[in-house]
């Protein structure tokens, strides 16, 4: 039984059978790849994760409960903490802020009033977000605000933003998107640190094979909304129907 | 950092305190030493602050906050007539009504967001102003306001006071009660109901600190800045701004209730657009976000209301009777649309031009005054010894962040 | 039957100014992305236009009589328009129909301060945050306010209607009901024309010519329409002086209905902001009918019968707000809205 677990999921935007009973099942601690061309539902598919959509039909459950109507807070109290394709980060608030405030959502819950607490006296926040800065390469830059940051390094605070919450997955939406190479390799690096040295499950939704292949334990092939293969990326690579998948049926022996 | 932090939160508070009760003193050579005025910029220092805890914290611009300046000006106006001239079951009353009347309004409202939110905000204003001339004249007297009354039952003190109007106290000491102090040739005017306003806005102001200071604080300054984030970060927004919306709505029905105690009169036009506009513009001119702005925004429109609306055409003519005839004339022809009467000329005037130029308002000017100063010392300083001035990781906190967050940060 | 025939024509006339003015707002908003809170004041500047165009005409010389007498034994004056002395009769016409006229004379003066508007402020907010539209927009509505006030005072200047056109007819009749059953002013006739005629013909002007295309591309997709290489701004200081002349000319025409009075532009923009929210914002036609709705509901609320109903109070005051209370919260953008306009 996986972590996150979906059957015969079912999405129709008007005529268009974006899903087509989609199965998919992440183990515990893996890094999970989905992988596609462009149009194959890899988004929609996402977005049934984080509670912007809800399928036609069929179920998507972490850890045994179902994530289906959920609104986003819910989902990520649940434990699955999202990355955004263009990092979304509190660009007004200082970096450590910007940390300290998942690390809030974690610790209170999605509502909790403490309108007159003092948060110099949060130690204990401070000092985990501060922890998690260290271990980003972010600690020296804490109290800038996030506004000035590079793309790469509004990468590491949304990631500084997802490990504070300890979950147990983390979405990952086209990581590298946008990145040069070299940046692209800091953050194969820095995710591959993370999911060594914590233990979080992984989903990758991705473009970029390089990054695919460098991570992934398990591969999930999507093409015209329905999963044709799923499998170890060893036997992904030269897998006849994800050649077909990609480069049309004319390569197909 | 935090510790600094700390220290300076404490010393702006009593900085605060001591400008605020000195108040008299520091008002009466600008001709605002008057009980009546100084009440006002009290009172409407709270309303500001109130404002800005919901506006200056979320970002949510509520276009209707009048509405519960007139509602607590009306529950206390009851509570003085029906219970007791004493002030504090009025003030007690009037913020519980009207946190349950923001409540109702904030559910609703805050459903929307951005330019509905302001338009539903405007609406439920301009419903509550309409209702309190028309349907709800049995509690609000229509247009001829409520007033106190000699028939009026105060179950509990009801004394009889020989035919006349009691006027509002606090255990005896009595709001209009004022001792005149001559000081270097002024007379100081040390008024009861300045001083019970003086320290309701100092707690007030207090309150605002703490929140601004508190994780619940930074969590609405994180809906300000992108509230989709939050929500995935595992924050119900909506009861944290429900509750900001809350807060704000019983500073400004504190404020309405003070209105009434200081002068037992609460009329619908308080609760008019124009009303919800003065608290918008307050917060603005001094600086939305920041702690002190909303308080020297008050103070200063106040101020320059009072000031300016005084000034008729014959003061006008005195300012340039030296100048030669004709261009004194025209002078004063240019000049006195802006004042007297049509003092409110100038006030929408000053309010484009603060928008326009000074978005982030008087706090803001002065920082970027205080900037340039220090960047020219410094820039002496680098000049006469060249030396790497990067300052050490815990100095950059607060002086290092972009002009955004430091609305928030300082004072 | 003939007791709601009578509330439909009722609330005919502010339905119509409300779609009016909401016509123009959504106008400004819909290609210009900005919330025009000096809108309203747009209306009163338009009614202020009858007024000073009505003086401008009527403006008298005065001459002593040499034979009456006042009433206080002094010689009687007689003021006559100079009009009149320059044209008889039909100076004294033109006197009378000095409403109509005023059209022609608020035009220009409409677009021009539409166009200043636009150049010389609006323009420069198109980047800044929707809250700092607000203000500023705010802050001139109160400047233009107070200049009104302190130029025609803070009483209302009534402005009577052609003389061809005061009085009722009998609708009912017209249309083959009983006699008596259904009187309505001329004049409030005439505004619902007027303004079916311009909302017609602005919705003609939007559908028929290259300028109304662009500009619905523009309010469908702005920056891709800039991509094109059309020089959108040009055409929206033109839609923004547009907006401003359709309103103005709401006002012009209200002014036998409404004395002109200082304050009446922010009682319009309140109610027409509402109506927008309502017909959904973005949305021209969803603004004109949620005028005329509104207006109409308006007039029903203000039933007797529904007093009545409702225990003695009466809600005409703020059925509006109610109704856009229910359906925020039902339909969250409006009864016509399109998806992301203006949600950020």
């Amino acid at each position: 039984m996986g972590i996150l677990e979906v059957k015969g999921v079912n999405k129709r935007f008007g005529g268009l059978l974006a899903l087509d009973d989609v199965n998919l099942s992440v183990q515990q601690n893996t890094v999970h790849a989905i992988i596609g061309p462009n149009g194959a539902g890899k988004s929609t598919l996402l977005n049934c994760f984080i509670g912007k959509l809800v399928p036609d039909s069929g179920t998507v459950d972490f850890n045994n409960s179902s994530l289906l109507g959920l609104e986003p807070y819910q989902i990520n109290q649940a434990g699955i903490s999202r990355v955004f394709q263009t990092p979304e980060v509190f660009s007004e608030l200082s970096i450590l802020e910007n940390v300290m405030i998942p690390a809030f959502a974690h610790r209170d819950g999605a509502f909790h009033l403490s309108p007159f607490k003092s948060l110099a006296k949060e130690t204990t926040i401070r000092e985990q977000a501060e922890k998690i800065l260290q271990d980003v390469g972010l600690i020296d830059e804490r109290h800038h605000t996030a506004s000035a940051m590079s793309r790469g390094n509004k990468r590491r605070l949304e990631m500084a933003m997802c490990l504070v919450q300890k979950p147990k997955l983390l979405l990952l939406d086209e990581p590298t998107a946008g990145m040069a190479r070299a940046d692209t390799n800091n953050t194969i690096d820095l995710l591959k640190t993370i999911n060594e040295a914590h233990e979080i499950t992984f989903v990758v939704i991705e473009h970029d094979m390089h990054v695919v292949f460098s991570l992934a334990d398990r591969i999930s092939v999507l093409s015209q909304g329905h999963v044709i293969v799923e499998d170890h990326p060893s036997n992904i690579k030269g897998h006849p129907k994800v050649q077909e998948a990609y480069l049309g049926t004319t390569e197909t022996q | 950092m935090l510790k600094k932090l700390r220290t300076s939160d404490r010393a702006l508070m009593v900085l605060f305190t001591v400008f605020v009760l000195a108040t008299p003193l520091l008002m009466a050579p600008l001709g605002a030493g008057y009980p009546d005025l100084m009440q006002r910029f009290a009172i409407y220092g709270i309303f500001a602050i109130g404002f800005n805890i919901l506006f200056g914290l979320t970002g949510y611009l509520s276009f209707g906050h009048a509405a519960f300046l007139g509602v607590g000006s009306y529950s206390a106006l009851w509570m003085l007539k029906l219970l007791s001239i004493n002030i504090v079951p009025a003030i007690l009353f009037s913020v519980v009504v009207s946190g349950l009347f923001a409540l109702l309004i904030g559910f609703i409202s805050l459903r929307r967001s951005g330019i509905y939110f302001s338009i539903l905000t405007l609406a439920f204003a301009q419903m509550s102003y309409n209702l309190a001339y028309s349907v709800l004249t049995p509690i609000t007297n229509g247009e001829t306001g409520l007033q106190l009354d000699l028939e009026d039952p105060r179950i509990l003190d009801n004394a009889s006071e020989g035919g006349q109007l009691a006027s509002p106290s606090l255990f005896g000491l009595e709001m209009g009660d004022t001792a005149v102090v001559p000081f270097l040739g002024m007379d100081l005017q040390f008024n009861v109901g300045f001083y019970v306003s003086a320290l309701v806005l100092i707690g007030m102001f207090y309150l605002s600190l703490r929140i601004f200071r508190s994780p619940f604080g930074m969590i609405l300054r994180a809906v300000k800045s992108n509230q989709t984030r939050l929500n995935y970060t595992g924050f119900n927004s909506r009861p944290y701004t429900l509750t900001a919306f809350v807060i704000s709505g019983m500073y400004a029905g504190l404020a309405g209730a003070l209105l009434v105690c200081m002068d037992p009169l609460a009329g619908a036009e308080r609760m008019q657009w124009t009303a919800s506009g003065e608290v918008v513009l307050m917060t603005i001119m001094g600086g939305v976000g920041t702690l002190i702005g909303p308080v020297l925004g008050a103070g200063i429109i106040k101020y320059f209301e009072n000031i300016f609306s005084r000034i008729n055409d014959s003061v006008i003519q005195d300012w340039f009777s030296a100048l030669p005839d004709g261009v004194a004339d025209v002078l004063v022809a240019v000049v006195s649309p802006f004042l007297g009467s049509g003092w409110h000329i100038s006030l929408g005037l000053i309010f484009m031009l603060v928008v326009i130029f000074l978005p982030g308002g008087l706090v803001e000017g002065a920082g970027r005054i205080m900037n340039l100063i220090t960047r020219l010392t410094q820039a002496r300083k680098t000049a006469s010894h060249r030396s790497d001035d990067r300052p050490s990781d815990d100095d950059v906190s607060s002086e290092k962040s972009s002009p955004g967050s430091v609305n928030t940060r300082e004072s | 039957m003939d007791a709601i025939l009578l509330q439909i024509l009722n609330g005919l006339d502010k339905g119509s100014a409300y779609a009016l003015i909401a016509l123009g707002l959504t106008l400004i908003f819909g290609t210009l992305g900005v919330v025009n809170f000096a809108h309203g004041a747009l209306f009163m500047i338009g009614a202020f236009c009858t007024v000073t165009f009505n003086n401008l005409l009527s403006f008298k010389r005065v001459t002593l009589s040499e034979t009456e007498l006042s009433p206080w034994g002094t010689p009687l004056e007689i003021q006559v328009p100079y009009v009149e002395l320059w044209f008889g009769d039909f100076g004294a016409t033109m006197i009378d129909y000095s409403v109509f006229w005023s059209i022609l004379f608020a035009i220009p003066v409409m677009l021009l301060i539409g166009i200043v508007m636009e150049r010389g402020l609006i323009k420069h907010f198109y980047k800044r945050p929707h809250a700092d539209q607000i203000l500023v927009t705010f802050g001139l509505a109160i400047v233009l306010q107070e200049v009104i006030k302190s130029v025609y005072g803070a009483n209302p200047i009534p402005q009577p209607a052609p003389e061809a056109f005061v009085g009722s007819i009998d609708v009912g009749a017209l249309i083959g009901m009983a006699e008596n059953s259904v009187i309505y002013p001329i004049w409030r006739l005439v505004y619902f024309l007027f303004a079916a005629v311009v909302i017609g013909g602005i919705f003609a002007f939007l559908r028929y010519t290259t300028f109304g295309m662009v500009v619905r591309a523009g309010m469908a997709d702005r920056e891709t329409v800039g991509l094109l290489g059309i020089n959108i701004d040009k055409r929206f200081t033109a839609m923004f002086g547009l907006a401003a002349v359709v309103t103005g000319l709401a006002g012009v025409m209200y002014t036998p209905i409404l004395s002109p009075n200082y304050h009446m532009g922010m009682d319009f923009l309140v109610l027409c902001f509402v109506v927008v929210v309502v017909g959904g914002m973005g949305s021209l036609t969803g603004a004109v009918a949620a005028g005329f709705l509104l207006g109409i509901l308006q007039s029903f609320a203000s039933m007797p019968e529904v007093k009545d109903f409702l225990f003695g109070f009466s809600i005409d005051q703020v059925i509006i707000y109610l109704v856009a209370v229910i359906i925020l919260l039902t339909r969250p953008r409006g009864l016509m809205g399109r998806k992301g306009v203006m949600e950020t």
